[in-house]
């Protein structure tokens, strides 16, 4: 899959499959300490963060927490669906 | 007062196999109007793992609606919270802009059922602000989510097929003769192209 900014794309790929091993091979077995992906988080980071820069894109809207929050959106009562 | 709609799915996996499955969904063949997604931030906390998202996705309105949303593509949030001891994965998507236009927001809580069985409800709300036609483009918000609910399980599950194929004969057995090992790689190519044309067909829908 592409990154939002075309000269992030090797950089996200690099991530994502440290990631996806980490994720897989060690948390998801008990271990906790996500400092293995860290590295390449961060510069892949600031890349994108570049590149969103670049587009536009707001930023704060993006930083907002909703899920687990008050503003999550909440199911009707049964039968009014 | 926002259109509200929910569903559930089956997955015959594992819940770690969804779990880990969920990063790996795009590409996929259903997945074409998937533009880029992104890592916008992630942590661990408490034993859980927080994850914030940048996906873009094309846009894609009917004529009448292209006054209002004529952006070509659309980007969206996804916050996911992944509790390993519960074996729950939560995520919820929201539009970024436009969303006094057209808002949508999906929940989708994906339990385990069994060892092999991952339960998905999905929940979704569609909401529109604009003066006269609000319920218009509500109807037409939630008949587009419909369709795409079905290209979502198909693609994601199509995504798991392939990471964790399921055995269709019987592993750990050997050969006796040579004739029977030509008889079973007769059985796994004529097994393959069964397969194949399943998942074409799966495709097409």
């Amino acid at each position: 899959m592409n990154s939002i900014g075309e000269e992030c794309t090797d950089l996200k790929k690099k991530y994502d499959d440290c990631f996806n091993s980490w994720f897989t091979e060690r948390f998801l077995k008990g271990d906790h300490d996500d400092s293995m992906c860290a590295g390449i988080f961060k510069i892949y980071q600031e890349c994108v963060k570049n590149a969103m820069k670049q587009q536009n894109i707001d930023f704060k809207e993006i930083d907002k927490d909703v899920l687990g929050t008050e503003h999550e959106s909440k199911a009707p009562p049964s039968g009014s669906s | 007062m926002a259109r509200y709609f929910e569903n559930t799915a089956t997955f015959n996996f594992s819940w770690d196999q969804v779990a880990s499955g969920y990063w790996k969904r795009y590409p996929n063949p259903q997945s074409t109007h998937v533009l880029s997604e992104d890592t916008w931030s992630r942590q661990v906390k408490d034993g859980c793992l927080y994850t914030k998202r940048l996906l873009t996705k094309t846009n894609r309105v009917p004529k009448w609606g292209e006054r209002f949303f004529s952006a070509k593509s659309v980007k969206i949030i996804e916050e996911s919270v992944v509790d390993p001891e519960k074996k729950i994965l939560v995520t919820y998507t929201r539009n970024l802009g436009y969303t006094k236009v057209m808002s949508v927001i999906e929940r989708v809580e994906y339990r385990s059922s069994g060892a092999n069985t991952t339960v998905a409800k999905r929940s979704a709300w569609i909401d529109s602000q604009v003066f006269g036609f609000s319920r218009a483009i509500r109807a037409f918000g939630v008949e587009r989510f419909r369709k795409n609910c079905t290209q979502m399980y198909n693609g994601f599950n199509g995504v798991l097929l392939s990471l964790f194929p399921k055995p269709m004969t019987p592993q750990h057995m050997t050969p006796m003769t040579h004739t029977l090992k030509e008889m079973r790689d007769a059985a796994a190519a004529a097994t393959d192209r069964a397969k194949a044309n399943v998942l074409s067909s799966v495709n097409r829908t």
